[in-house]
């Protein structure tokens, strides 16, 4: 489950930089900064990342969920610094969903 | 191409007028109701549910994109009102009221936007009252829901505005639907009075605002409430 979500993040990262055109989302892995501080996106290209996340993990795994988080523009505690945090949150939705 | 137009409550009342206006217009309409679909039409599907029940939403919403591809509108009609002194108010009927109204809209918003914002285009139109504009009394849950509503539209109308996506919202006044069958007469004649052009609403009042809202052509119109029949805020 985890390698799938993992390629869903970098596969919608290097998707979503064919617009922003971001050298750090070239070739993203685990450890790529999304959001917040040094993170390559900013808000508007988050919350296009959300979306694109949503639809695909809804379809590979049949389950929806919802990636809102009361912590998302907290940059310490966001789901949505990294690429790892991002798969680890979507891991833990998907477990109890289930 | 048909537009496809989502809208909540088409059981009954001013959201089952939508619903047929647009389906007269060969557009697609998907429409919601706690009840069964009171529609029958080739271009109309229904779904059963509560507008706060958010896995159910995220559910319907996902499903209008799998099958229509696209949404063009949205319409929040759905709403509920609970006519009552403060002093006489129930916790549980404050929230019912809250959650529909407020929670409901702001969940429809949030997930057709995530549709819409793909498109790079999209209409939002939510519903206020003008029992918001004017303070009555006895109205104190419903219009602060109403209040909320208009102020989360304005809000919704800059953070959705880089994706093309306009969000305005409409105010009716009274109109004979079952909303204000409970409403003492005397209340509603006080109400009339106190609108500049003193009549019950009709269908077609609110639906040409609606339609105004949807055009294609009101793309620099966002953040905005029109109420009807002259209520000035």
């Amino acid at each position: 489950m985890r390698d799938k979500i993992e390629n869903i993040i970098l596969k919608t990262l290097q998707e979503l930089n064919e617009e922003l055109e971001n050298d750090s989302l070239v070739a993203p892995t685990m450890q790529t900064r999304l959001y917040g501080g040094s993170g390559a996106l900013d808000s508007l290209a988050l919350v296009s990342l959300i979306a694109d996340v949503e639809e695909k993990i809804s379809d590979e795994f049949d389950l929806d969920i919802v990636l809102a988080d009361e912590k998302a523009m907290s940059a310490k505690t966001s789901p949505f610094r990294s690429v790892e945090s991002l798969a680890l949150y979507i891991e833990n939705l998907l477990v109890n969903n289930e | 191409m048909s537009k496809v137009i989502v809208i909540t409550g088409t059981s009954k009342g001013i959201g089952k007028a939508l619903a047929e206006y647009f389906l007269s217009q060969d557009d697609i309409v998907v429409g919601c109701s706690r009840a069964k679909p009171s529609i029958e039409h080739q271009n109309y599907r229904h779904f059963s549910l509560d507008v706060d029940d958010e896995k159910a939403v995220v559910r319907m919403i996902r499903e209008i994109k799998k099958e229509f591809k696209h949404i063009d509108v949205l319409i929040n009609n759905a709403g509920t009102a609970s006519m009552n002194h403060i002093l006489t108010t129930s916790k549980e009927s404050t929230i019912r009221v809250l959650n529909t109204n407020f929670v409901g809209t702001f969940l429809f918003t949030r997930e057709v936007s995530k549709v819409m914002m793909r498109q790079e285009k999209g209409r939002i139109i939510n519903f206020s009252t003008v029992a918001k504009a004017l303070n009555l009394d006895g109205e104190a849950i419903y219009a602060s829901s109403k209040a909320a509503v208009e102020t989360f539209s304005k809000t919704s109308a800059k953070e959705l505005s880089p994706f093309g996506i306009t969000v305005n919202v409409i105010a009716p006044t009274p109109i004979q639907t079952d909303l204000i069958k409970a409403v003492p007469k005397d209340k509603i004649k006080d109400l009339l009075d106190k609108q500049a052009i003193k009549r019950f609403g009709q269908f077609e009042d609110v639906i040409n605002v609606v339609e105004f809202f949807a055009s294609s052509k009101s793309s620099f119109i966002t953040g905005q409430v029109i109420y009807l029949g002259g209520v000035m805020q």
